[in-house]
C-alpha cells in the first residue's frame, strides 16, 4: 500500500509537478485573500482567459511564451485595474469586457493561423507531464516576490483591501498599492497555468479562501489558513490525480470544493455567516455628497 | 494662514465630471474647533471633507494646510465592510500604514493599548469588529483615527442611524476629545440632535450659505437657502429647535411636521 502510494515519487515529472501544484496551491490561496475580499473572484477567471489571448499571440509570433504571455496578463490586469478604480462600471464589467475580448483575440488568432509548438489542451486543462525543472524554479521564484511584496506591504494591502477611501486619506499610495497586487495575479496565473489550466485557476484563487474565511475571524490567520489549505489542495490533488488517472487541475479543484464541503458541514452557521459575507463589497460612496 | 488655522480653503470648486459639487467655497479651520456641516444630501458634505484631506482634486481656488498638519478620516459606518475578516487590533494598527513588517512592534501594541483604554475598548483587540455593539463599532474607527496622533479629525455622518442613547454617547466622547484640544469637523443630517448642540456650523449646499454659531445662523432664510424648504425655529432652553412645515396643497396655511406627527 505504501509502495503504491510512493511510486509515483520515482519519476521526475511527477516530482516536478508535485512541486509546482503544491507551490501554485499556496501561492494561489495567498493572493486569492485579497481577490476575493475585493469582491474580484471573477478576475482569476477572466485573467487566466486573457493570458491565453497572450499564450496563442506569443506562441504564433516566436516570442518567449513567459515574456509574451506574461507582458499581455499584465497590461490586463493593470487595465482592469485602471477601469474599476474610475469607479464609471463595476469590477465585473470592467473584467468581464476586458479578458473575454483578450481571450477572444487568442482564438481569432488560432483560427487564422493555427498553432504551432505548445500545447492548447495542456494550457487549457493543465497537464503535469511537461512540468520542468525550470517550470518549478519559475513558480519558486514567483511565490517569493509575491510573499515579500505581502509581507512589506502586509498593512497598506490590508487597508486598501478593506477601506480605500480611507486608506487613500491616510497617506497610502492606493493606486500603486492596487497595481502591484495586479501585477502579482498576473504573475501568479501565468506561472500556475501550466498545472492547472486556465478554466481552473479561479477555482484556486477562491476555494481556499472561502474555506479559510469559514474558519476564522481575522485578517492575518485568513492568510495563513488559506496558503496552507491552498498548498495541501495541491500536494493531495496532484497524488490522487496520479492514482485516479485523471488531470492534475480538475482532481485539485475537486479536493479543493471537498474540503469546501466538510468545512461548510462542520463549522455550521457560524462559519456560513463568515463566508457569506466574503465577497460583501464596500457599502457605496455617496460620488456628489 | 492666521497662526491658529489648520486649513483654508479659498474659493474652491469641485465637479464629478461636468457635474459641480462644490462651488466658490470659502472656509476656515482653526485649532480646537468643533465643526458641523449640514446641508442636504448631494449637497457636497462629504465631498467637503475629501477636499480638505487632498483626496479629491478641487478644480478650482486654492487649500491650505497648515505645514505638518495631521489629519484622520472616520468614515460613515454604513460604508463599513463588517464582513471582512478583520479584529479591533488589526483594525487599529491600520492606522499606521507605513510599517514594512506585517507585527506590531512593542510601542505600537503599547499604543493602541492606550488608546482602545481611553475609548473603553481594552479586552476587545481580539474581537471581529462585527461582535461589537453600535457604539463600540464607531470608537474602533475614531480609535484608529486616534492612533495617527492627528490635530484635526474628520468624521462623515458619524450618527447616522444611531439610537439616542448612541448619538449622546458619541457625542459626548467627540466634546471631551474636543475639550482635549482636537480639532474636529463632522457632517450630519441632524439639524436637532447634533448639529444645534455644536459651537459652530457649516450650513452648505454646494457652496456656504452660512457659518457661525448655531443661534447665529440656524434661521428660516439660511435654513430654506440650505435645504430648499421652511423649516420653523422654536428656541427651548436656549437652544434653537428646527421644525419642517410643508404646504398642503389645498391648505394656505403652513403646518408643522414634528416627528410625531411624521410617525402617526
Amino acid at each position: 500500500m505504501i509502495d503504491e502510494l510512493l511510486r509515483p515519487f520515482d519519476y521526475e515529472f511527477f516530482r516536478n509537478g508535485l512541486a509546482v501544484a503544491t507551490l501554485a496551491g499556496a501561492l494561489c490561496g495567498l493572493i486569492g485573500v485579497y481577490v476575493v475580499l475585493k469582491g474580484m473572484s471573477y478576475i482569476g477567471h477572466g485573467l487566466s482567459h486573457a493570458i491565453f489571448g497572450g499564450f496563442a499571440a506569443s506562441a504564433l509570433l516566436g516570442v518567449n511564451f513567459i515574456l509574451g504571455a506574461g507582458a499581455w496578463g499584465i497590461a490586463s490586469a493593470l487595465m482592469i485595474n485602471g477601469v474599476t478604480r474610475r469607479r464609471l462600471i463595476g469590477s465585473d464589467a470592467a473584467i468581464g469586457v476586458i479578458t473575454t475580448a483578450s481571450f477572444a483575440l487568442g482564438l481569432a488568432l488560432v483560427a487564422l493561423f493555427g498553432t504551432t509548438g505548445r500545447s492548447f489542451d495542456a494550457a487549457l486543462f493543465g497537464s503535469i507531464l511537461g512540468v520542468s525543472a525550470g517550470d518549478v524554479a519559475l513558480v519558486a521564484a514567483v511565490a517569493v516576490a509575491t510573499s515579500g511584496l505581502i509581507f512589506v506591504r502586509y498593512r497598506s494591502l490590508m487597508f486598501t483591501t478593506f477601506d480605500p477611501d480611507v486608506a487613500d486619506a491616510s497617506g497610502v499610495n492606493t493606486a500603486r498599492v492596487d497595481a502591484l497586487l495586479m501585477v502579482a495575479l498576473a504573475a501568479s496565473i501565468l506561472a500556475t497555468m501550466q498545472v492547472l489550466g486556465v478554466t481552473l485557476i479561479a477555482a484556486t484563487l477562491v476555494i481556499p479562501p472561502t474555506v479559510a474565511r469559514m474558519l476564522t475571524n481575522s485578517f492575518s490567520r485568513m492568510l495563513a489558513y488559506s496558503t496552507a489549505i491552498g498548498a495541501t489542495c495541491g500536494f493531495v490533488g496532484m497524488n490522487l490525480s496520479y492514482h485516479l488517472d485523471v488531470q492534475s487541475g480538475p482532481t485539485i479543484v475537486l479536493v479543493g470544493a471537498t474540503l469546501f464541503a466538510l468545512v461548510f458541514a462542520v463549522t455550521g452557521a457560524r462559519g456560513r455567516r463568515r463566508a457569506g459575507g466574503v465577497t460583501a463589497p464596500l457599502g457605496p460612496m455617496r460620488a456628489n455628497d | 494662514m492666521s497662526g491658529r488655522e489648520l486649513v483654508r480653503l479659498a474659493g474652491v470648486s469641485c465637479r464629478y465630471g461636468s457635474e459641480p459639487v462644490l462651488l466658490d467655497v470659502d472656509l476656515s479651520l482653526n485649532e480646537r474647533q468643533f465643526v458641523g456641516v449640514v446641508g442636504p444630501s448631494g449637497s457636497g458634505k462629504t465631498t467637503l471633507l475629501k477636499v480638505v484631506m487632498g483626496t479629491v482634486a478641487h478644480h478650482a481656488g486654492t487649500v491650505h494646510r497648515r505645514t505638518g498638519l495631521r489629519m484622520a478620516y472616520v468614515p460613515q459606518v454604513e460604508t463599513v465592510n463588517w464582513s471582512f475578516p478583520i479584529t479591533v487590533a488589526e483594525c487599529v494598527l491600520m492606522a499606521r500604514p507605513g510599517r514594512r513588517v506585517p507585527w506590531a512592534s512593542r510601542h505600537e501594541r503599547a499604543e493602541v493599548a492606550r488608546v482602545l483604554d481611553r475609548l473603553g475598548l481594552d479586552g476587545l483587540g481580539s474581537r471581529h469588529i462585527r461582535e461589537l455593539s453600535g457604539g463600540q463599532q464607531q470608537r474602533v474607527f475614531i480609535a484608529r483615527a486616534l492612533l495617527r496622533g492627528p490635530d484635526l479629525l474628520l468624521m462623515d455622518e458619524p450618527t447616522t442611524g444611531v439610537d439616542v442613547r448612541l448619538r449622546h454617547e458619541v457625542l459626548h466622547l467627540l466634546d471631551d476629545l474636543n475639550a482635549a484640544g482636537l480639532a474636529i469637523v463632522l457632517t450630519t443630517h441632524d439639524l436637532n440632535g447634533i448639529a444645534a448642540h455644536l459651537p459652530r456650523l457649516v450650513c452648505l449646499n454646494r457652496s456656504v450659505i452660512g457659518a457661525g454659531r448655531p443661534q447665529e445662523i440656524l434661521t428660516p432664510e439660511v435654513l430654506e437657502q440650505t435645504y430648499g424648504t421652511t423649516m420653523e425655529i422654536l428656541e427651548h432652553g436656549g437652544m434653537p429647535v428646527i421644525v419642517d412645515t410643508f404646504h398642503h396643497h389645498d391648505d394656505e396655511h403652513e403646518h408643522p411636521v414634528t416627528k410625531a406627527s411624521v410617525e402617526r
